[in-house]
């Protein structure tokens, strides 16, 4: 099977609230892929809805095969899930935690459970009330990453973890996929995104803005340019696609639509170039333009 | 800054928050008694005929064992008797507001973000006391106003006002103290509420052991019994109020010294560490519930083996006052067997049972819906394990636990009365009988419970509402001179009347009919809707 995860036009609604409007997603079998978007865009949801916890009310959803909704408990034998806010019960141990929700999906590596509870740090022996939120993190990832699964849904899984328990966390997402699991990774964290996610999905307001690799996004996205020149630049304002222009003397700097970068260079290049560099947009970026679209947008409302 | 800074805001939080149930329940507190009056005396409307009616109620037992008995057979006197169960509604809704306002803020977490700004250690639970003791202390001087009004004696009218209030406030102190003791809101209100129950049968067990009688004693040991013993309208003694308000006092000034020693969210009791490993059988969502649900179980297990076993010993009690009045022996025997009185008695206790075995299968099966707004639902429910049985896993609680609850009471009352009277064979199967006869009602209770959390999550709390309108019924219905289709809302009403009484198939399978379709119906509304 290619695909882990299809969805097509997903439509869900909480009253009058459009949590997902015509949501699009493929994650194809054995790639990690990060699903980004502000808090409540819909990313939750979207999972919630994978899980069969949540029930649609348009378009389709495809788990592994088969209907999320229909045939839940089947499907969860081959996944496994760490919300993005994990609540233990107060009386139970972490230990017993993890154990008990292995079993419950059908089996639990004990050999992966030891190595997960010492390289992630954790005390199994405490009780649930006791537990920072970090620590509720960690169980239900060591939970997650010690089951014999095929497909893993991590709704911000990092959330509350220190840098090093995310390090620590980075190195075990990228040996699943060593393993050859899928892993759809919900996060508004960029840097883990980037380093760990093959192809990326952005949402806002319950639909699907970008989608694919990492590449082809900044494809399609701009280009920021600094240029030393021997002239003062003329033109470059005028040109369709040129955005943050600023200009000092000689110097330019601008960000550019990657589609309309050769005809700024042959701007730049008219007026003779001394130095020049360019860098390709970080993830940042890109997700910092549809925020502020949308922040735009909320100005224009008011 | 001083312990009780910020005292001020905390109350007026206090006020926003129960802006709605606050009035809501002061308001009924205080017209029940009034509305009472005005009934009793257009039901008896002179004196013979409040002596006839105040005759038959000391005579009957079970009347004695819920309200104490008739002080004095004057239109107050019945009204503060029959309304001594007042009494006891006001003390518990004190602790539980008091317990909402201390501890469930604390386990909740909000308390933290509320202590990091300029609050003192103790503003918490002086603004949670100051609140519920004024609102008690509303309650009683509405009551005494509109009684006095109505034209009874001043003096009665005040005592029955101080008598709400004063139980209202110590178990409001009462709560202060608990909230110190568990980590969790829910374990702090069992605790209160278990206090209660206590006072109440030990009153209860004491007053009808007689005025005279070896048990009496026991009314001097319950809290209840001393806000009784001010007997409103017959020579009030007032100075029962000190050991009140003495004992108020000391279990607020433990609380002060308890909460200035330990630390926020944190009990009286270390916690310990656990298994690094889940047991063996820990691996099915039944395994789980028994871990959540076992603790509540056997407290309520236990309470009703005490319970039961008191109640028992309350049956030669009435054997004694029959041995005592020929001519009572001489109408029981013509009424249908010398056992009647007794019967009545049991009737009335195990009518009571079931009541109260209705607050854990609700509480019960309401675990299943805090589980879910909890977001621990959500882990399990994405494994393998299916929404029928999920649900199964903690309604089997709500079912088989009050069934277990009740038929514990039920043995434990039969062994008790069975060795006194000598005759364990004949009592033991007979009051299992009448305790179990009290089941489909309380099980109508948690299939109304299942229907709300699968057909409307978000009511799924009015089966309380629904257990307070039954308590009404049963208690009030008769002297509030409901229409019988009121009456006929209640379960219970139409159960048969065990002991003594005839067992007809008709109403028990309309209320299994009923309860089954209330299950299912909730279970198919479970399987249909979104889970949080």
């Amino acid at each position: 099977m290619a695909e882990a995860i299809h969805i097509e036009g997903l439509v869900k609604s909480f009253g009058r609230t459009r949590a997902l409007d015509g949501l699009d997603l493929t994650v194809r079998t054995g790639e990690v892929h990060g699903f980004l978007g502000p808090n409540g865009a819909g990313k939750s949801t979207t999972i919630r809805i994978l899980l069969g916890l949540l029930r649609s009310d348009g378009g389709s959803a495809r788990l592994l095969g088969g209907d999320p909704w229909r045939d839940p408990t089947e499907l969860h034998r081959r996944l496994a899930y760490v919300p993005g806010d994990v609540t233990l019960w107060p009386n139970l141990t972490g230990g017993e935690v993890i154990d008990l929700l292995g079993r419950l999906r059908g089996g639990l590596n004990q050999k992966r459970k030891k190595a997960l509870l010492e390289r992630f740090d954790l005390d199994p022996r405490k009780k649930g009330r006791t537990y920072s939120k970090g620590n509720r993190q960690k169980v239900a990832l060591i939970a997650a990453l010690a089951s014999e699964v095929e497909l893993l849904l991590l709704d911000e899984p990092t959330a509350g973890l220190d840098p090093l328990m995310e390090a620590v966390f980075n190195e075990c997402i990228t040996e699943e996929l060593h393993d050859g699991r899928t892993v759809l990774l919900s996060s508004h964290i960029l840097s883990e995104v980037e380093t760990l996610c093959d192809r990326v999905t952005i949402i806002r307001k319950g639909r699907a803005v970008e989608s694919g690799t990492l590449d082809e996004l900044r494809h399609l996205t701009r280009t920021s340019i600094s240029a030393e020149l021997a002239a003062p630049p003329n033109g470059l304002s005028a040109l369709d696609g040129v955005h943050a222009l600023m200009v000092d003397g000689n110097r330019v700097h601008f960000e550019v639509d990657t589609s309309e970068l050769d005809a700024a260079l042959k701007q730049l290049t008219s007026a003779g170039v001394r130095s020049l560099t360019s860098r390709p947009p970080t993830l940042e970026e890109l997700f910092l333009r549809h925020y502020q679209d949308e922040l735009n947008g909320e100005e224009a409302a008011r | 800054m001083s312990p009780l800074t910020g005292t001020g805001g905390l109350i007026r939080l206090i006020l926003r928050r129960d802006r709605v149930i606050l009035p809501i329940w002061v308001f009924w507190m205080s017209v029940m008694p009034v509305f009472t009056t005005a009934s009793f005396r257009e039901l008896y409307p002179d004196e013979s005929k409040l002596a006839a009616f105040a005759q038959t109620m000391t005579d009957n037992p079970s009347l004695t064992a819920l309200y104490g008995p008739v002080y004095s057979p004057t239109v107050g006197g019945l009204v503060a008797w029959r309304m001594s169960l007042l009494i006891v509604v006001l003390g518990i809704i004190s602790a539980l507001v008091v317990i909402r306002h201390t501890r469930t803020e604390e386990e909740a977490g909000r308390r933290e973000l509320i202590g990091a700004t300029v609050i003192g250690r103790h503003a918490g639970m002086a603004a949670a006391l100051i609140v519920t003791i004024l609102a008690d202390l509303v309650v009683g001087a509405v009551v005494a106003l509109t009684m006095a009004a109505s034209d009874v004696p001043v003096a009665g009218s005040v005592a029955f006002g101080v008598q709400l209030a004063a139980f209202g406030i110590l178990f409001a102190a009462a709560a202060a103290f608990g909230a110190q003791l568990t980590e969790g809101a829910g374990s702090a209100r069992a605790i209160l509420l278990g206090a209660i129950g206590v006072t109440f049968v030990l009153r209860m067990v004491g007053n009808l052991s007689g005025e005279d009688g070896p048990l009496h004693w026991l009314v001097q040991a319950s809290p209840l019994g001393w806000v009784q013993e001010l007997r409103a309208f017959a020579d009030e003694r007032w100075w029962v109020l000190a050991p009140v308000g003495g004992l108020a006092v000391v279990l607020i000034v433990v609380a002060v010294v308890l909460q200035g020693r330990r630390d926020i969210a944190a009990g009286l009791l270390p916690t310990r560490l656990g298994p690094a490993n889940a047991a063996p059988g820990l691996r099915s969502p039944f395994a789980l519930a028994w871990r959540l649900h076992r603790g509540l179980l056997l407290g309520w297990v236990i309470g009703f083996a005490v319970f039961g076993s008191l109640f028992g010993s309350l049956g030669e009690t009435v054997n004694d006052m029959l041995e005592e009045s020929p001519e009572l022996a001489q109408i029981m025997a013509a009424l249908g067997g010398a056992n009647t009185l007794t019967d009545m008695l049991f009737g009335t206790l195990f009518g009571l049972m079931g009541l109260i075995a209705s607050t854990y299968a609700i509480q019960a099966a309401l675990r299943w819906r805090a589980e879910e707004t909890n977001l621990r639902a959500e882990p399990v429910l994405a494994t393998a394990v299916g929404r029928v049985s999920y649900a199964l896993s903690h309604i089997v609680f709500s079912l088989l636990g009050s069934g277990l609850a009740v038929m514990v009471g039920g043995l434990g009352a039969g062994i008790v009365q069975g060795t006194i009277a000598g005759d364990a064979g004949h009592w033991v199967p007979r009051l299992l009988g009448a305790a179990a006869i009290q089941l489909p009602a309380v099980w109508m209770l948690s299939a109304l419970t299942v229907a709300l959390i699968g057909l409307a999550p978000n009511a799924s709390s009015l089966s309380w509402g629904a257990l307070g309108a039954i308590f009404v019924i049963s208690f009030f219905g008769p002297i509030l001179g409901l229409e019988q289709w009121v009456l006929d809302i209640s379960p219970f009403t139409h159960l048969p009347k065990l002991p003594g009484g005839e067992v007809t198939a008709a109403p028990l399978l309309w209320l299994g009919g009923v309860l089954v379709a209330l299950l299912l119906a909730g279970l198919a509304g479970f399987r249909r809707r979104d889970v949080i």
